[in-house]
């Protein structure tokens, strides 16, 4: 087996809060250089608190910090400004200066009495810029740059400092999607090339889930669930996490729906092998409930229609449709005055959906073919 | 880029320099005895005549002075506007100088009352705690206010109280001996003694150093304290040094020339746009240096341009400074909305 490198940084029985009142105890984190850890939870939950304190930004109420074995309490602010770096969501103040001179503040620790740049110093901070793709734009001024810039000179700033390990509070959550997964790329390579240790908080739950070695869950009161993100993200955790009221969220496939719309299902969706997503969702938005099926359990729709449609005829994966199942759908499809059929052609093996349309025509129900049969073509 | 900003830095410095020099010599040559250049450089050697005693003890000791006291007082507003990240914050605005003058005058008041001498040292010690009560009263206001313009009006508050009482102590000590404290308690570069000069140097000089060596820590305390403290400044101890420190510098400028108002703002506020910076190893030069040419600039206005009469010399600091204030507000303003 293979020896396990040491844990980095640990926390043991560490509780966190404001004015020495505790808001979260019994915080545990172990983590090995290189890994990324990712604190979710709901706003307000203490996230932002967790992080402060581990950055000693928020004096400890209880319980010790290790960083590299030493207790953090007995660390000066000049050795652990070398070891640690962080991003947080209080703006900046970078009144008149360039993107270049805030990415130079990071090296703060390495400089002389009146802190002034060095050859290497300067080399770093072209290092550290080219590295997040900033070098062009180190003349602007930070105050006139766009969120997506600015986070990333915050994060060269970060690098310049060399640390060993990186807190960011919620470092994406202004950036578009390719900044996002730009920003998180950088992060990612950080950790595997340098063995940077990270500690962020996360809004974005389908990035955490890839992202992250390991995943903190607070819910405001205590550390909810601590582990790996296939351990932390099981089926249903994240409703519960976030007390998902309306609409939902699946771990599997990290989607968002909407809440189903409510009533008596008037349109029969026949759809299958991933067809009919779209069709849920146009008909989410109308307002208008819906049954569907036949589904497998394993099909691409079956997920989506779950939480959207107010019934799924769903059979499970790799057996034969069975006849109850095809007599139910007929019933809902009877009591149903709409058919859509999002599939243009059926699999060979797909006789019961075949059926299915012939006795909605024999019916005389309205059917409405797929607008666009080149997407939704079945094999 | 880096070349080019070494270059403005350079010329703004050179620019600033050469202002100096020569209003130096116009403060000292010029006023209702004209004294030609020639005269000023034999003068030095010479020491006799009329001219040679205006010279050396009214004009030399006065335009010194003035020269110290304007560059700790744009000095003093340059740390007061790092302290409280705002760009209109001064020791006259947030009542600092108020307070201290107020301590001074009660401190003048009973001395002179008692026929005992007051000695410069005294004055600025005076000065300092006066300073101290009021800088104590705006941080605890500034706990209480998070607005930046609350903050403001609070110390503006400050400075109406102390001033109130500082009238009332003069309004009620008026006697031959304290003719004086009234003029000196509105503002005033005159009267200025050599030895007041000697006290003065010294104490901006060190002060000056200690603002200096604090270069470093400021620059990543303006980055906001998230940022300062982990990059390991002790927020602390530079918070006490900077209170300390411009308490001090203001005690100094009160305890000789009274209340000046405008200069501590205006001047880091024009010297950041001159440079395009707010590096602090840049600023604190530079503003002590403008500092210098702006308060040396309204004293030879004020000196001269309703001559005989003197004005008092926060008329002219307010005539240049405050409109510089009002640009101040209204392009934050703007910036802000879009």
């Amino acid at each position: 087996m293979k020896t396990q490198k040491p844990y980095y940084i640990t926390t043991e029985k560490m509780s966190v809060g404001y004015d020495g009142k505790p808001l979260i105890e019994e915080v545990d984190i172990k983590l090995r250089k290189g890994e990324i850890l990712t604190l979710l939870g709901p706003n307000g939950a203490g996230k932002s608190t967790i992080l402060k304190s581990i950055a000693r930004q928020l004096s400890l109420i209880g319980g010790t910090v290790r960083l590299d074995g030493e207790d953090m309490r007995t660390l000066t602010g000049a050795e652990l400004s070398k070891k640690m770096a962080v991003v947080m969501t209080k703006r900046l103040r970078g009144e008149l200066m360039t993107c270049e001179d805030v990415v130079a503040t990071g090296r703060y620790p390495y400089t002389g009495r009146f802190g002034v740049l060095r050859a290497e110093d300067h080399a770093a901070v072209q290092n550290a810029m080219e590295l997040v793709q900033v070098a062009e734009i180190g003349d602007s001024l930070f105050d006139r740059i766009s969120d997506g810039q600015r986070q990333r000179v915050m994060l060269a700033r970060a690098i310049c400092q060399e640390p060993e390990i990186l807190i960011l509070d919620e470092p994406t959550s202004y950036l578009d999607v390719r900044h996002k997964l730009e920003f998180l790329s950088i992060l990612q390579k950080l950790c595997r090339e340098r063995a940077l240790t990270v500690i962020l908080s996360l809004h974005e739950l389908e990035l955490a889930e890839k992202i992250s070695d390991r995943i903190l869950c607070v819910n405001g009161r205590a550390v909810d669930r601590i582990g790996t993100p296939e351990e932390v993200m099981t089926a249903g955790y994240i409703t519960e996490l976030y007390c998902i009221r309306m609409g939902s969220y699946d771990e599997g496939s990290s989607d968002m729906e909407l809440a189903a719309p409510e009533g008596v299902p008037q349109v029969f969706v026949i759809a299958g092998a991933g067809s009919g997503r779209k069709a849920y969702r146009r008909l989410q938005r109308a307002g208008i409930p819906f049954v569907t099926g036949i589904l497998y359990e394993n099909d691409l729709d079956y997920p989506v229609a779950k939480v959207l449609a107010a019934e799924v005829i769903a059979e499970c994966p790799f057996e034969p449709v069975s006849q109850e199942k095809i007599q139910a759908a007929k019933k809902q499809l009877e009591k149903c005055n709409r058919v859509i059929c999002c599939r243009e052609n059926f699999g060979s093996l797909e006789t019961y959906q075949r059926e299915l349309l012939e006795y909605a025509e024999q019916l005389g129900k309205q059917i409405e073919k797929p607008e666009s049969p080149e997407q939704q073509r079945g094999c | 880029m880096q070349q080019r900003r070494k270059i403005r830095y350079l010329i703004a410095f050179v620019l600033m320099t050469a202002g100096i020099l020569v209003l130096l010599l116009c403060n000292i040559g010029i006023g209702t005895v004209k004294i030609p250049l020639t005269e000023i450089l034999t003068t030095g050697r010479t020491k006799e005549g009329m001219n040679a005693r205006i010279l050396w003890e009214i004009r030399f000791p006065r335009t010194l002075a003035t020269g110290i006291l304007g560059g700790a007082l744009a000095l003093a507003g340059y740390l007061l506007q790092t302290f409280f990240h705002n760009p209109i914050a001064g020791p006259f605005v947030l009542g600092i100088s108020s307070g201290a003058k107020m301590v001074v005058a009660l401190v003048m008041v009973f001395l002179l009352g008692n026929t005992i001498r007051v000695s410069s040292g005294l004055l600025i010690l005076a000065a300092f705690l006066g300073a101290m009560l009021s800088m104590g009263f705006v941080l605890l206001m500034a706990r209480k206010v998070d607005s930046m313009s609350m903050l403001v009006v609070s110390g503006v508050m400050i400075g109406y109280i102390c001033s109130a009482i500082t009238e009332l102590v003069v309004t009620f000590a008026e006697d031959a001996d304290i003719v004086n404290l009234h003029n000196w308690s509105r503002g005033s570069f005159s009267g200025m003694t050599w030895d007041n000069v000697k006290v003065m140097s010294i104490v901006v000089a060190v002060t000056f150093l200690m603002v200096i060596l604090l270069a470093k820590p400021l620059e990543a305390y303006q980055l906001g304290e998230t940022y300062a403290q982990n990059l390991g400044v002790n927020i602390r101890t530079l918070r006490i040094l900077l209170v300390v420190l411009s308490s001090v510098l203001s005690a100094c400028i009160v305890a000789f020339a009274g209340p000046i108002s405008f200069v501590g703002i205006a001047v880091p506020q024009l010297i950041r746009k001159l440079f395009g910076t707010t590096k602090p190893l840049l600023m604190i030069p530079a503003c002590f240096l403008g500092g210098s040419v702006f308060c040396l600039f309204c004293d030879l206005l004020a000196r001269t341009w309703m001559a005989p009469t003197e004005l008092g010399i926060s008329t002219v600091t307010a005539i240049f400074g405050a409109p510089v204030v009002l640009w101040i507000m209204v392009s934050k303003s703007r910036r802000e909305r879009g």
